[in-house]
């Protein structure tokens, strides 16, 4: 009961500006015009892919091979394939499997190179260990592994979770565990440089908690490059899905996902280009709106310019 | 001095003049350039059964006899086809002779002997060799020169059909003197011989950088003074299908590129340049579907689709397989990914023309999605809840799969919807061709494997004759992991009946005999359902508008009489 009377006094009065963490961030990142733009184009993709296809009911794998090859018009606004399916439907289901691979995928890199970036950047011991491990993960040749683990978990997932979601869940954690040791160095390195300044001597010698060193003081100022890593890391994780699909080690080939609509429309090109311009300029405008977001985040969370 | 000039220039002039209009000198016509977009790895096709390889040896090294474009056998490097009529095939069927035209040289210059063709044989079956041809030789039991210009070949068994050994593009003649020392472990060692095999066709190989470019040149040496017209060949391998057909008929940077494989309405904007043109000629590939005899349940371990499994819950079901077949529709399958290029069919052994059966086109060749659903609801496969039909807990929902092109997965989400019309559903996996095909024995996705209720692919048979091909549906032939999943009944079809026939197939000398009772055979594997065959598949390559003397041939190598090409004048 006091807690709630004490935390809405503040909001009550906050007609003037208070600058509560949150608020602050915000304002910074208002003040970034890209990251306004790109979050504005990116809440635009996700929602067109997630409630568009309750305004476009056309089914993304109906065929009808009378209407192949057809440009734009009412009934196929993105114009169809050469089986006769309707692109806009595609896209927009493609879209959704595309984002949540690109998403999860990035999330979990992410969060295993942060934890081996910080680790052995800040663990002396840990550091020769974990940065073995790194270039050993990086020396292993990407296709084979994949091939191994696939043949050894693909039957099992397939049965316990079904196809789609047993085949995401394999997706998702190949190209996690294959694409976080960029990120674990170049953390490594940040961590490096952070923890020779003065305040963390300082918050050490006050008789900080390693834990809570690394999470309140260190994580801050690595949290850039992090971020930089977040969002190259979407790229990477839709185009190697997209790959993957090509090699047939991914969805099944009448899943839509943008990688797979865009290789399977380069042949068109010429014929068709909208089956190449759409997923393309799909692709493009989530990495693009992700890095610009990615931009305005580190400007809003550095603590540099939040002393400002 | 002057007037003598003139006259040697006009002579000089006369020269030119009447070679180009008769354009019969060798070289006359430049440079020709190819592109494979599979580059070749090597120029000795005992080493590589691969197509590329074949292909790219046939212009150097030539056979005894081959497959003309029609599919009849015509003399090469002998005078004539030995046959039970003109004395050459023995009478008991045991051993045959062959005559070699007389005055033959290598391009070395050396004379090309009957020793060279008793050496080939050597070469291919000397032990641990790894002869990828092996299979040419089957049944051989001797290869001796009776002279120089006289080779007979004796056989273990009575031979009814002989023309395998020395015959068509993968069992070429190779030299002695060049090979001599590269018999059976050595042979990949030499890489020199390999690379650069000294041969009777029309060019001979200038540089080879393997898996990148072949230049050729034309050989100094070959039989016929005027040929080849081409005074150099260039072969740059890599790439893919659709780049290949584009250099051809849109940009006019390669004279021939083999192997169009590529949607008919790309192909189509390609041809709108006006560079090229494309040739068709049909073999004996079918895409077909093979459907599992045998249980596929992941639950079943290494016993899975094995005979040890036990029949298919569903696909063992006649009914079913019926089913399968008539709700397909042919037409629109070749309409979305072959065009001019395939030819629906309902059987397995589509070509020659003598032994293609056509009983079975009534009721097979047109979908019925009506007779379908009756067959299915009079076999008590009733739709459940979601559409899908099913009997006892079994429900008839396939795993279908097959190799990455994105032809065959046009097709597969096609014959999907197709099967959703009769309450069938499909889950589509595609594995990379050289898994699929690769048949690694620790890959699971293999088609020999067949670890899915069906699948897809194309296979064909060379030569001619039908026997051979038809003996891959005996019982025995069962892939398994007893044999390394080596054998070549993938359907996994057995019956007995079917077995006895092929015995009586392989004593039958008589052709028309032969032909009756390899149409009885296909017809069977249609009727029973041990396959759906789609797509009777023709060979498409694309040519420059420039290039005349082509004869697409599906029997031999593609560029099987590319001494005869030459440039339109």
């Amino acid at each position: 009961m006091t807690d709630t009377t004490l935390q809405a006094a503040p909001t009550v009065r906050d007609e003037t500006p208070v600058r509560t963490p949150m608020r602050e961030m915000w304002r910074q990142f208002r003040a970034h015009k890209g990251g306004v733009a790109g979050l504005a184009v990116f809440i635009f993709i996700v929602l067109a892919v997630y409630v568009g296809p309750y305004i476009h009911t056309v089914a993304p794998n109906a065929i009808n091979i009378r209407d192949k090859n057809q440009g734009p018009s009412f009934a196929h606004p993105f114009g169809t394939d050469n089986l006769g399916k309707d692109m806009l439907a595609q896209v927009l289901a493609g879209g959704r499997i595309s984002l949540a691979v690109g998403f999860a995928a990035m999330l979990l890199a992410l969060f295993l190179g942060t934890l081996v970036g910080v680790l052995s950047g800040y663990f002396r011991r840990a550091d020769g260990p974990l940065m073995r491990l790194t270039d050993l993960f990086l020396a292993l040749p990407l296709l084979p592994l994949l091939l191994v683990i696939l043949m050894l978990f693909r039957d099992t997932l397939r049965s316990a979770f079904g196809p789609e979601t047993g085949i995401f869940i394999l997706i998702v954690f190949v190209i996690g565990i294959t694409s976080w040791m960029h990120t674990a160095r170049i953390v490594r390195g940040d961590v490096l440089a952070v923890k020779s300044q003065e305040f963390i001597v300082a918050a050490k010698s006050s008789g900080m908690r390693e834990h809570r060193i690394i999470i309140r003081h260190i994580l801050p100022n690595v949290l850039s490059s992090i971020m930089v890593s977040a969002t190259l890391g979407i790229a990477a994780a839709i185009i190697t899905e997209s790959a993957l699909s090509f090699l047939g080690l991914g969805f099944p080939s009448d899943f839509p996902t943008w990688g797979r609509l865009l290789y399977d429309g380069a042949n068109f090109l010429q014929l068709t280009p909208s089956r190449v311009l759409w997923p393309g300029l799909a692709i493009s405008l989530t990495v693009l709106s992700v890095n610009y977001m990615g931009d305005a985040i580190r400007d809003a969370l550095d603590p540099r310019t939040l002393k400002r | 001095m002057k007037k003598l000039k003139i006259l040697l220039a006009g002579a000089a002039a006369i020269v030119a003049v009447s070679s180009s209009l008769a354009h019969a000198e060798r070289g006359a016509d430049g440079e020709l350039k190819i592109l494979f977009w599979q580059a070749v790895s090597t120029m000795n096709p005992f080493l590589s059964a691969g197509t590329k390889e074949v292909y790219a040896s046939s212009m150097v090294i030539e056979p005894l006899a081959r497959y003309d474009e029609k599919g009849e056998l015509v003399p090469w490097l002998a005078t004539e086809i030995p046959t039970i009529e003109n004395g050459g095939f023995a009478e008991d069927m045991l051993s045959m002779t062959w005559k070699l035209k007389p005055d033959l040289k290598w391009s070395d210059g050396t004379d090309f002997t009957a020793d060279d063709v008793v050496f080939t044989w050597k070469y291919c079956t000397a032990p641990d060799g790894g002869c990828a041809q092996r299979a040419q030789y089957e049944g051989v039991k001797n290869v001796e020169a009776v002279d120089p210009h006289t080779v007979k070949v004796t056989f273990e068994d009575p031979k009814p059909y002989p023309y395998s050994a020395f015959v068509g593009a993968q069992s070429p003649i190779i030299q002695a003197a060049q090979f001599k020392d590269c018999l059976g472990t050595k042979a990949p060692g030499c890489t020199d011989a390999n690379f650069k095999p000294v041969g009777t066709g029309p060019f001979v190989v200038k540089d080879f950088k393997p898996n990148d470019v072949i230049t050729f040149e034309a050989n100094p040496n070959y039989r016929e003074a005027d040929k080849p017209a081409f005074a150099s060949v260039t072969l740059k391998g890599g790439g893919d299908a659709a780049s290949a057909a584009r250099a051809v008929l849109e940009t006019g940077e390669y004279d021939y590129a083999w192997n169009a494989q590529v949607e008919p309405e790309v192909l189509e904007t390609m041809l709108a340049a006006g560079k090229g043109r494309l040739e068709i000629s049909f073999g004996t590939q079918v895409e077909r579907i093979n459907l599992n005899f045998t249980n596929p349940d992941p639950s079943l371990g290494d016993k899975r689709s094995t005979v040890e499994a036990g029949p298919h819950p569903s696909l063992s079901d006649p009914a079913v397989r019926r089913a399968l077949s008539l709700a397909i529709d042919r037409d629109i399958i070749i309409e979305a990914g072959y065009g001019q290029s395939g030819k629906p069919t309902c059987n397995i052994v589509p070509a020659p023309e003598n032994v293609a059966s056509t009983k079975n086109d009534e009721w097979c060749l047109k979908q019925d999605i009506e007779a379908a659903n009756k067959l299915l609801d009079e076999a008590g496969w009733m739709p459940g809840p979601d559409g899908i039909r099913q009997k006892d807990g079994v429900r008839l929902s396939y795993l279908f799969q097959t190799s990455t092109n994105s032809v065959r997965q046009a097709t597969q989400e096609l014959v999907k919807a197709m099967w959703a019309e009769i309450g069938v559903d499909a889950e589509l996996r595609n594995a990379s061709a050289s898994v699929f095909f690769g048949g690694d024995p620790a890959s699971p996705d293999t088609f020999q494997k067949f670890y899915a209720d069906v699948e897809m692919y194309t296979n064909n048979f060379d030569g001619t004759d039908p026997e051979k091909y038809l003996a891959e549906w005996l019982c025995d032939k069962m892939p398994s992991p007893a044999n390394g999943w080596q054998g070549q009944n993938i359907p996994r079809y057995c019956n007995p009946d079917y077995d006895k026939l092929v015995g009586e197939l392989s004593k039958t000398a008589d052709l028309e005999k032969r032909a009756e009772l390899s149409k009885q055979l296909n017809d069977m594997l249609t009727e029973e359902g041990a396959h759906i065959p789609l797509v009777h598949r023709g060979d498409q390559s694309s040519f420059a508008l420039s290039l005349d003397g082509i004869k697409m041939n599906s029997w031999d190598s593609q560029v099987w009489n590319i001494a005869d090409w030459h440039r339109k004048k």
